[in-house]
């Protein structure tokens, strides 16, 4: 199971919970698990998010691996100028 | 997940400052810019554009325009397929309105015609019958009860309640027990800052050529951040598949994030299918202020409490944020990154996002950061006053760090801020004496910066040069840096390597031009691309001397034999291996396609002395140094450039930059003369320190650093402004009224 940190604003898709688990071991799978885990999230998470693991941003990549330990924080996707 | 692209090595090029291929022609005028382009039987595109901040279009009347015989093509909203996605939808609708104008300058009827004066008449004659609306330009008349409803149905879902139907997004981040912290605070500063909408002020106006041609197939040549991008965009809208459409960007005068979208282009496709003739537009400065995308404003309340001794306790931080008359996105990184340069245990940032009738805000440089940050580093400031602290200690003493749990989520990895806090430090600027009616602020500030999608292709040519294409338009000097990677891995001289900018059938795709991604990304696909060259090289060398390829090394532009059973050959150089190619396996090249991730944030520390006119409260910029991580300077006069112009729009933001709306909501400033950049002569020689802290990311340690330098500049001039006349400042620009209005409430 993966620990994801869930941003203040999504956490009435999760109950209130700040912090949930998922079963997952790439950056797909968790976004897989948490929609299918709470559903509430899987509008922002079509529009497109990043995830921070282990302090890496990464916005697309599906195969980047996650470990039971990661730190995982889902994120808004991200732009710039 | 480790990231281990980056090995330490001694370089011959990286680092050297090598003449910019471009160079020439834009200083000769040969280079070929957006308006630059023509083609045989070409129209000329005109826009009506609405003298309205809100209104229903009731009716619209071509007819009269229609009869011109110079006029060969009319469209309007209803010629665009609707109900496409609310992101591409939001495009086009900025770009001509539908049912009803959202801000002054919306675009109505576009007309092409045989002559640009055929087509300026043409739009004369247009009858438009408006309903006019009541309006809302700024944040707090848009947030307002009752103030009239910008786009009905636009609510976010995750907008508590109690806010408008203008309000579109809202977020959250933070982490840790608020009350606690601000409990062990002994002083605790809440203010309310404010900073005004500011355009990038390219100084190239939006302009493309547009060709449709009767099979279907399209081509488009524009000045873009992103011709990819354009393409996806235009082909969605107008509806074609994307292999009909190429895309071919042209140099660009500038972009700083404004040219990341479209504002023309689907226009000139649908008036060049219509008329079956390629049709040329361009925009006019007036048309640019109005009718392009400037930054956000901001009004935002901020809360930090300090112990004595200068440990920032808890912070938080409410944003509002207005992007024009449709939803956005920027107040997220403005949240995420308002608090990221300190390690707070206790911290919270919110963010709404109101429509008004303005224009749909644009990306511009770290798009919501500065404004955050302003606000965040001003009452930090504030704080260090109230215990008599130096600032820069008191930064040194909360930065965020490796290990610290950042305010928006993540835990930072080897991160350069420290660094940069202590080279301003011990440089001789942080010392040096001020004289009456000056003084110094200071601000630390924070990018994210990320990779993407990128493609790379490098050709070895039969005689020894190489050719690189990338997909990038070069806003920042990419060509050179690029053509740099590619020689040093390759161990070829710089002037041996061309690189060159392909239209969107050329290449595989490329992300847009942003987030300080193309020498990150398109760096790391070069270097990879050369990687594989290299590869090929060895294997043809290999087949030459008969020997296994894994017995052949690559050192300083030649293969080499290696190893125990290699023999005894003469090293063969690129060269040599170039001019056989055909005779040993044809053609040599190699590409690189990626999604590059693991861009490295960036942080930056500005320093700024300043000299406030007490009689006319007008502010002159003495001295000014930039320090940064670069993580590696391929090129040190680019990554310069790029602090010192961050710097510069900065300090255009910061004292003078403001959209100016009247009562009637009409923009009162579309132009240079009223709208104020800074010019050579308002600002100092601005001096740079640069760090190279190796993003771990790059093969060569590459951080992206287009856009962290415009994020100190607000509260480093601010602070010093505030610190010379005694008053904190609290909106922005601080422009020579305002000051002298501070001067005076404050009885100094």
């Amino acid at each position: 199971m993966v620990k994801v940190s869930i941003w203040g604003s999504l956490r009435s898709a999760t109950d209130g919970m700040a912090e949930v688990e998922v079963k997952a071991k790439n950056f797909r799978e968790v976004l897989e698990a948490l929609k299918r885990d709470y559903p509430g999230l899987g509008p922002e998470i079509d529009r497109g998010v990043s995830l921070a693991i282990d302090g890496v941003i990464i916005r697309e990549s599906w195969f980047t691996p996650v470990q039971a330990d990661s730190e995982v924080i889902l994120m808004p996707y991200m732009q710039g100028g | 997940m480790a990231l281990d692209e980056y090995q330490k090595r001694d370089f011959k090029i990286i680092g050297t400052r090598q003449p910019r291929p471009d160079g020439i022609d834009k200083v000769t005028g040969r280079a070929l810019y957006g308006a630059d382009i023509t083609a045989p039987g070409m129209l000329y595109a005109a826009m009506l554009r609405a003298p309205h901040a809100h209104a229903n279009i009731k009716s619209i009347d071509t007819s009269r325009a229609e009869a011109m015989s110079e006029v060969k093509a009319v469209v309007t909203a209803a010629d665009f397929v609707q109900g496409l996605g609310d992101d591409t939808q939001d495009v086009i609708d900025a770009c001509i309105a539908r049912d009803k104008v959202l801000y002054d300058g919306h675009g109505v009827v576009a007309i092409a015609a045989t002559s640009r004066a055929a087509a300026r008449r043409a739009l004369k004659l247009i009858q438009v019958e408006y309903e006019v609306l009541p309006h809302a330009v700024e944040i707090d008349d848009a947030l307002a009860a009752g103030a009239p409803v910008i786009q009905a149905g636009r609510r976010g879902n995750k907008v508590p309640k109690g806010y408008n139907d203008n309000c579109t997004n809202w977020c959250e981040f933070g982490h840790g027990d608020l009350d606690a912290g601000f409990a062990k605070a002994d002083k605790i500063i809440s203010r309310s800052f404010r900073t005004a909408a500011t355009h990038q002020g390219y100084i190239e106006p939006h302009a493309c050529l547009a060709s449709m041609g009767p099979d279907g197939q399209g081509d488009l040549w524009c000045c873009t951040q992103g011709q990819y991008f354009v393409r996806t965009l235009c082909a969605e809208i107008i509806g074609m598949e994307e292999s009909r459409l190429r895309v071919t960007s042209s140099e660009i005068g500038g972009g700083f994030g404004g040219k990341t979208t479209v504002f023309i282009e689907p226009i000139a496709l649908m008036l060049s299918k219509k008329a079956g003739r390629p049709v040329k537009m361009t925009m006019s400065r007036d048309e640019v202020f109005k009718a392009t995308g400037p930054t956000v404003s901001s009004v935002t309340d901020v809360r930090i409490g300090m112990t004595r001794d200068g440990r920032i306790t808890a912070g938080e931080a409410f944003l509002r944020y207005q992007g024009g008359a449709f939803p956005c996105l920027t107040i997220f990184p403005g949240a995420q990154s308002a608090f990221a340069v300190y390690d707070l245990s206790a911290v919270r940032t919110r963010a709404v996002n109101v429509m008004t009738n303005r224009p749909r805000q644009a990306a511009y440089r770290a798009p919501g950061a500065p404004m955050a940050i302003y606000a965040v580093e001003s009452v930090v400031d504030e704080l260090c006053q109230e215990f008599g602290l130096d600032p820069l200690e008191v930064r040194l003493l909360n930065a965020a760090s490796k290990g610290t749990k950042s305010s928006y989520g993540p835990t930072f990895d080897d991160i350069g801020l420290l660094a940069t806090l202590k080279a301003a430090k011990a440089h001789p600027h942080y010392t040096a004496p001020l004289g009456p009616n000056q003084g110094r602020g200071l601000s630390c500030g924070f990018w994210f910066n990320f990779g993407g999608n990128t493609s790379v292709s490098l050709n070895v040519n039969f005689d020894g040069t190489i050719g690189v294409t990338e997909g990038n338009p070069d806003i920042g000097g990419s060509r050179v840096s690029i053509s740099m990677m590619a020689a040093e891995e390759l161990g070829v001289p710089y002037d041996k390597v061309r690189t060159i900018v392909a239209d969107t059938n050329s290449l595989g795709h490329n992300d847009v031009t942003d987030g300080s991604r193309v020498t990150f990304a398109v760096g790391l696909a070069t270097i990879k691309a050369a990687r594989a060259a290299i590869g090929e090289m060895c294997r043809r060398a290999a087949r030459v001397w008969d020997i296994d390829e894994d017995a052949v090394i690559w050192e300083d532009g030649h293969a080499k034999p290696a190893g125990p059973n290699a023999g005894s050959h003469q090293p063969m150089s690129l060269a040599e291996i170039a001019r056989q190619s055909p005779n040993t396996g044809g053609p040599i090249s190699g590409h690189h396609e990626v999604n590059a991730e693991g861009a490295g944030v960036s942080f930056g520390v500005h320093l700024c002395d300043l000299e406030v006119d007490p009689e006319t409260g007008f502010t002159t910029i003495l001295r000014y140094t930039v320090f940064q991580d670069a993580g590696r300077a391929i090129h040190p006069d680019f990554v310069e450039g790029q602090m010192q112009g961050g710097a510069a729009q900065g300090i255009g933001w910061a004292l003078n930059e403001e959209y100016i709306y009247g009562k009637d909501g009409r923009l009162q400033n579309a132009g240079f003369l009223d709208y104020r950049i800074p010019v050579a002569s308002d600002l100092p020689k601005i001096d740079t320190v640069i760090l190279e802290i190796p993003n771990p990311g790059h093969p060569y340690g590459v951080r992206g650093v287009g856009e962290t330098s415009i994020v100190p500049p607000l509260a480093a001039i601010s602070n010093a402004v505030s610190r010379t006349i005694g008053v904190r400042m609290q909106e922005l620009p601080m422009s020579p009224p305002k000051i002298l209005a501070a001067i005076k409430s404050a009885g100094n």
